[in-house]
């Protein structure tokens, strides 16, 4: 039932580089397009920061940016190697 | 008894649960797992609204079956956990687990339908001890020293509730279950206990130590019910409890950090329960009837996405024995039935429009907005951004991200059938929100898919993925584990015990020493008189005896002159 032979793999790539570029410019593209969105799109804000442009968009980039410095810096205090509990 | 006419749908499970090792003899234990749960959902819709099964004890009233919307919606939840769990573990060859696991659902269900505190205290217990259990059948050492803490913590859950609850019948006789404030002592001791179920701060740190010890099917009931019935005890007991709010959002990023820097697959899952039961923890502190229904909407989607995930993952663990991202990757060429359920049970918990989490999640951020609640809302919006960092993590590192070289085939088809069920229950609910949002306790008027609020969240999200992608150096998964509040019970803790062990080890010993030489000295005294040379052993001749009479009796003599 199990299989754990590594014999087709060993951490290759999955897909190519083109592929890789390709996706990217799909990503970026598609980011572009819904931020173009807020041109056409009526939002009901709640508050004043809700009504700013594109508030999705920045905040999204803002909050993951600003919690991936954050779990670095925990990371940097607090992470142990795994068998830390065993010895 | 009220009427002898209600059958408890909690019972049906626990007694099904009891009996499932004789069922199994039987050759019925697959037509049990499959048909009891089904009843027990039968049996919660059919159920009248009030209190329907109660009996008289020690002056006060047992409501074993007290129906209305919001116990419904949690014991129908509940309900259809079994069944998908029952159909996903039919393969589970440790039938005890399967046991404590349908104990386990039972008494959530009786949970979310008892009428007074101590019948959910009683059955609070048992998911504890069921709980346990299903911990200890994941077979390994890790799985009995985890559950054993786990029960440690929650048996200190359950005394903290049982003195609150004490403290509330001595001072107002009685033991309503029903929304209460904070004004006493004792009402602080129940909210405590039941927020140790919840995980929430400072003791978060028991749900990832322990669920990922259990078996693979394990996990898919131990995310779905101790947790969501604490939301419920708060959404009943403590709603608008504003302590709830920052205890919530604490709760939240905490997941959201932990499971960014975890490499278990597991383990970022159990972090993200806690992030998800924040969510939850927070609108039962905003309190309006819209944050209820968020909550209550938001457990109901939260079971059936989390339990979509842990089986996508469980058959990952069943059919290659690893867990950890580092050992996984590209799993999706074998297993691609088990990648989409995977994708669409991470897309339900990012809130992906479309999807369940979407549904639910937008009624708890809309809720704080209404309530004029700034702060709250901002920073639910940033961790509904930030959530989607974990959230993609696990298809990820499991399914793409690099060729592990791993070629591991689907899982067997009673897991596929349970993956899909909940997976189209996932995007059902999205599609079709009225459907969840009709079992809620308040009407709702909202809806969530429209066009303004489906762009807002494909940029939060849309960025959220350009974070993630851009910044995959920093986050890939290293073989580390991430020091938590259990660190204090699993190091000093222990070295306390250990030093306490020999203390007392001594201490006893210096104690046993004292008391034999102070028992051997008094034997040699005893010897020294009574032995067989000691004075009152000796045998004495009969003149002697005949010699200290007279002497006796000529005192009396001179005596009796005075």
């Amino acid at each position: 039932m199990s299989n754990g032979d590594r014999q087709h793999g060993n951490g290759r790539p999955l897909v190519s580089e083109a592929t890789v570029k390709t996706l990217w410019r799909v990503l970026v593209s598609a980011l572009a397009l819904l931020v173009a969105a807020d041109l056409f799109v009526e939002h009901h804000p709640s508050f004043s920061i809700d009504a700013t442009f594109a508030f999705g968009a920045w905040m999204g980039l803002a909050a993951c940016a600003g919690t991936v410095a954050v779990a670095l810096g925990v990371g940097a205090l607090l992470r142990r190697p795994e068998d830390y509990y065993d010895n | 008894m009220t009427t002898s006419l209600i059958i408890p749908p909690g019972l049906i499970l626990i007694l099904g649960g009891l009996a499932l090792p004789l069922l199994a003899r039987l050759g019925l234990r697959a037509a049990a797992l499959i048909v009891l749960p089904l009843l027990s959902l039968w049996l919660v819709w059919t159920l009248p609204d009030g209190a329907v099964l109660s009996t008289p004890y020690l002056g006060q009233d047992l409501i074993f079956v007290r129906a209305d919307q919001l116990s419904r919606v949690f014991a129908t939840v509940f309900a259809i956990m079994g069944f998908a769990g029952g159909l996903y573990a039919l393969n589970q060859k440790s039938t005890l687990e399967l046991a404590a696991a349908f104990v386990y659902a039972g008494s959530a269900i009786s949970v979310s339908l008892a009428g007074d505190l101590v019948t959910v205290f009683i059955f609070w217990e048992i998911m504890a001890i069921a709980s346990t259990v299903v911990i200890w059948s994941g077979g390994e050492s890790s799985s009995r020293s985890a559950g054993m803490r786990y029960a440690a913590i929650h048996m200190l859950g359950g005394a903290l509730f049982m003195a609150g609850l004490a403290g509330e019948v001595a001072a107002t006789g009685s033991t309503a279950f029903q929304a209460m404030d904070l004004s006493t002592t004792p009402r602080v001791l129940m909210l405590a206990g039941v927020l140790i179920n919840a995980a929430a701060p400072p003791l978060s740190a028991w749900l990832a130590d322990a669920y990922p010890e259990s078996s693979w099917s394990g996990m898919v009931f131990l995310s779905a019910f101790t947790t969501k019935t604490a939301v419920y005890v708060l959404l009943r007991g403590f709603p608008g409890a504003e302590i709830l709010i920052p205890i919530g959002l604490f709760m939240v990023f905490y997941g959201i950090i932990y499971a960014i820097l975890e490499n278990d697959v597991r383990r970022i899952l159990a972090y993200s329960i806690v992030n998800q039961v924040g969510f939850m923890v927070t609108a039962a502190g905003i309190g309006s009837e819209m944050a209820i229904n968020g909550a209550a909407a938001h457990a109901f989607a939260h079971i059936i996405y989390k339990a979509l995930l842990l089986m996508a993952v469980g058959s990952v663990v069943l059919m290659t024995g690893k867990r950890k991202c580092t050992e996984l990757g590209g799993l999706f060429r074998s297993m691609p039935l088990t990648a989409v359920c995977c994708i669409i049970g991470a897309l339900s918990i990012s809130a992906f429009p479309f999807t369940s989490g979407f549904a639910s999640k937008s009624l708890i951020s809309s809720a704080a907005a209404y309530s004029q609640m700034e702060g709250v809302w901002l920073w639910l919006t940033i961790a509904s951004a930030a959530v989607f960092l974990p959230d993609i993590k696990v298809p990820w590192f499991v399914f793409f991200n690099r060729d592990s070289g791993l070629r591991p085939a689907e899982p067997p088809l009673n897991m596929r059938l349970a993956m899909v069920l909940l997976a189209v229950l996932c995007i059902a609910l999205g599609v079709f929100p009225r459907t969840l949002y009709d079992m809620l306790p308040y009407a709702v008027d909202y809806e969530p898919n429209t066009v303004a609020h489906v762009v807002y969240q494909l940029q939060l999200l849309g960025f959220a993925a350009l974070v993630f992608f851009a910044g995959l150096t920093w986050l890939q998964p290293r073989d580390t584990i991430t020091l938590d509040v259990d660190w204090l019970w699993r190091r000093p803790g222990r070295t306390l015990a250990a030093f306490l062990d020999q203390f007392s080890g001594y201490t006893w010993q210096w104690v046993a020493d004292r008391v034999t030489a102070g028992a051997e000295r008094l034997y040699r005294l005893m010897l020294s008189h009574h032995g067989p040379e000691g004075i009152f052993g000796r045998a004495w001749p009969t003149g002697l005896m005949a010699f200290w009479t007279t002497v006796m009796l000529g005192a009396v003599v001179i005596l009796s002159y005075f």
